[in-house]
């Protein structure tokens, strides 16, 4: 696999637990970045805390691991600073939405050229099975044990409201689109929302009763359907999936280089 | 145009913690799990080279290895 | 007249000094009283290619600048009371991964929202250990917009020595006061630079490996070295460990780099002390009021003196042992309800006979109040 050459062999097996799905995000991302050839040097992978947070000590770039919920910040001082850099910020669905919803909301108004990718395993996976923002209405956690009351966001949804200007959503399922998605993604000037929805087996799959992760794949082949498509008319709890926005809009850092211009006096 | 054949199916058993997702999805039904809980290549003869299993393993300990396409004869 | 003289506020002179010293990365947010700092910035930052981030929460704001800290700039934020709070978690980040940057707190009245546009100096052990986990900081302060610029400057060079924030615990008073600034000449103030690692690409680079005079040289993000940086435990490239000797000893570390260089990093005025029985200590704004004290009775023949701290923490107790061997009465001068009189008396051989004069009430404290209390003091009444 050609894509060995981007991660940090000495760290492997990973930590992630057996059927976990954000290996199967990491493995795609890094088939996205080498069908790309971005050169390592030029990414910086900036994450929290959590399960997911720790793909930055994986893979051999530049990478930040930072505290919880604060990636999306952190990035877009490297962003700012140094705007050729490639900035990649994965995030668990607590991370980006709960303590970090404000940055991410944030950062997508910005449109700081930021790929964000949202691991949504619906679950508190290092701390141990609690809910998260997007666990949803009657999940069970180990703090919902009556059921959950609280609802949960889109991340699409609340991705296009905030103005991100690249905003998609895919499966661990659907691995060929995860990886075309995360290309589309990472090549976008402006910041780019891709939710993965990514199967936490342990947690979120056991307090649940859906199974083992294979169960969990098979569920995101057959509740999700590519956007557009007309079995939702007949079926509208089907989960869309695919490329939802994608536009044209003044991107941050490019912006701040005016405002320079114009201080200096050299703006035309 | 012939079909792909698989010339080698590599998995990395330090790596592979034995999840089954690669067996279930196979199309061809090339792996099973073996008595310490790790996929294997029992069938790679049956192998279509579509690569599914080493895109969806999480714990990246696949490898599946084409046979180089045949050259062309020459004219 | 020379140009090089300007009036401004403290708030102003905090941001000239922090340009003269090369910052070109700033990111705050909104709060009072140290807008000014990040207003002036959002001005003169991009003058000369600088950036200024306005982010979305105090938090987001020292988050930014230790991401842009690592691509090689030099930063700053600022803040008060309720945001330098919010800010503690951000700041042990940066003690733990040793990314340089400066972190200026003008302080208000508190807790909570406290006493938003008053002076107040109580957020003096919250600098020293406003953050979780055992570490040590660097803390500096200023009584005057001269020396404002100049710990504004000390505090990026700290910053780089020691790989580590610097707090610049400024206040109200000080941050809004306007007065004369003599704007130093390029190359008037020395100035240090990011330490940069000569290890070429392809050779082994440490980030966490001190070198023998205990420095660390670090590499730009986006050069030619790819390394970790995390907020756990780690090891020399970065990666995160939980050995006990690993952890024991980058705690030592983190620790040591300071506690051991108190003295160059010490910074303080003295004034009449060599004859002086009853000795001031203070600092920031509370130090004008008790200078002026002493001037004023030294006319009369008190043996009075002042030593003004500049340098907060590392706490410089050396020095304060030192300069008060010989005196009668210590009174620290400070605007809360006694956070440095506490150093002091564990400082000095004495401490019967150290003494705290202090103000709380949102107003400075003035030489009438602190006059008061020496007579009490002295047994005089008051």
């Amino acid at each position: 696999m050609e894509d060995k050459n981007y991660i940090r062999e000495r760290f492997f097996p990973h930590i992630w637990c057996p059927g976990c799905g954000h290996g199967i995000v990491l493995n795609n991302l890094l088939r996205a970045i080498e069908q790309l050839k971005l050169k390592k040097n030029e990414i910086v992978m900036t994450s929290g805390i959590g399960c997911s947070s720790r793909i930055s000590g994986y893979v051999d770039f530049h990478t930040l691991h930072t505290i919880h919920g604060r990636a999306l910040a952190f990035a877009t001082g490297v962003k700012l600073s140094r705007p050729e850099l490639k900035l990649i910020v994965p995030m668990g669905d607590g991370d980006a939405l709960a303590i970090g919803g404000n940055h991410f909301i944030h950062a997508a108004r910005r449109n700081i050229d930021i790929t964000a990718i949202i691991m949504n395993n619906r679950i508190y996976g290092m701390t141990g099975g609690q809910f998260s923002p997007l666990s949803g209405y009657g999940t069970r956690a180990t703090t919902a044990p009556y059921t959950n009351i609280d609802h949960d966001f889109d991340v699409v949804e609340l991705a296009k409201a905030a103005g991100a200007s690249f905003v998609a959503r895919t499966t661990t399922y659907h691995v060929k689109e995860m990886a075309d998605i995360l290309k589309q993604a990472i090549l976008h000037k402006g910041f780019s929302a891709v939710e993965v929805m990514s199967q936490c087996p342990t947690y979120f799959g056991r307090k649940n009763r859906l199974g083992d992760a294979v169960d969990m794949m098979e569920h995101y082949k057959n509740s999700t359907v590519r956007v557009g498509s007309k079995k939702i008319e007949k079926n509208p709890d089907l989960i869309e999936r695919g490329v939802f926005v994608e536009k044209e809009s003044p991107e941050y850092c490019s912006e701040y280089d005016k405002i320079i211009q114009k201080a200096m006096g050299t703006s035309a | 145009m012939a079909k792909p054949k698989c010339k080698e199916l590599i998995i990395n058993r330090d790596w592979c913690k034995g999840c089954g997702i690669c067996i279930h999805f196979c199309p061809t039904n090339v792996l099973e799990m073996d008595d310490e809980d790790k996929s294997v290549a029992m069938r790679i003869e049956d192998c279509i080279c579509c690569k599914l299993c080493e895109l969806r393993c999480p714990d990246l300990a696949i490898d599946v290895v084409a046979e180089p396409k045949e050259k062309e004869t020459e004219n | 007249m020379s140009n090089n003289i300007k009036f401004l506020q403290g708030n102003e002179a905090c941001a000239e000094g922090a340009l003269y010293a090369g910052l070109d990365f700033f990111s705050g947010y909104p709060i009072t009283p140290s807008t000014e700092i990040a207003e002036h910035l959002s001005i003169n930052l991009p003058k000369v290619g600088g950036k200024y981030l306005q982010m979305e929460d105090e938090i987001g704001a020292m988050c930014a600048i230790i991401g842009a800290s690592l691509t090689g700039h030099k930063v700053m934020t600022a803040t008060s009371g309720p945001g330098f709070s919010l800010k503690q978690e951000a700041i042990g980040y940066a003690v733990m991964a040793e990314i340089p940057c400066v972190v200026v707190n003008v302080q208000r009245g508190g807790p909570s929202t406290g006493n938003p546009t008053h002076v107040s100096q109580g957020d003096v052990n919250q600098a020293r250990w406003g953050t979780h986990g055992d570490h040590s900081i660097i803390t500096l302060t200023a009584s005057n917009h001269q020396d404002v610029f100049a710990m504004t400057v000390e505090a990026f060079n700290l910053a780089e020595t020691y790989r580590t924030p610097v707090i610049l615990l400024f206040d109200e008073v000080v941050g809004h006061m306007r007065e004369k600034l003599v704007m130093p000449e390029q190359d008037e103030i020395p100035l240090v630079g990011r330490l940069r690692t000569d290890c070429k690409e392809g050779v082994d680079y440490h980030p966490y490996l001190p070198r023998e005079d205990g420095r660390l040289p670090m590499s730009d993000f986006g050069g030619s070295h790819r390394y970790n940086v995390t907020g756990l435990y780690h090891d020399m490239w970065g990666f995160p460990t939980d050995k006990p000797e690993a952890v024991r000893e980058l705690c030592r570390h983190l620790v040591d780099k300071i506690e051991n260089n108190v003295h160059s990093i010490t910074r303080f005025k003295e004034y009449y002390l060599d004859d002086a029985r009853t000795i001031f200590i203070s600092y920031g704004s509370a130090a004008r009021p008790t200078l002026h004290m002493v001037e004023s009775r030294r006319r009369r023949g008190e043996r009075l003196g002042l030593l003004e701290l500049q340098t907060l923490w590392p706490f410089p107790a050396g020095l304060i042992r030192e300069k008060c061997a010989d005196a009668r009465y210590i009174v620290v001068v400070e605007m809360n309800m006694g956070q440095i009189v506490r150093e002091v008396k564990m400082a000095v051989k004495s401490p019967e006979n150290v003494f705290l004069a202090n103000r709380i009430d949102g107003e400075l404290i003035t030489p009438v109040d602190i006059r008061k209390f020496l007579r009490i003091i002295q047994g005089k009444g008051a």
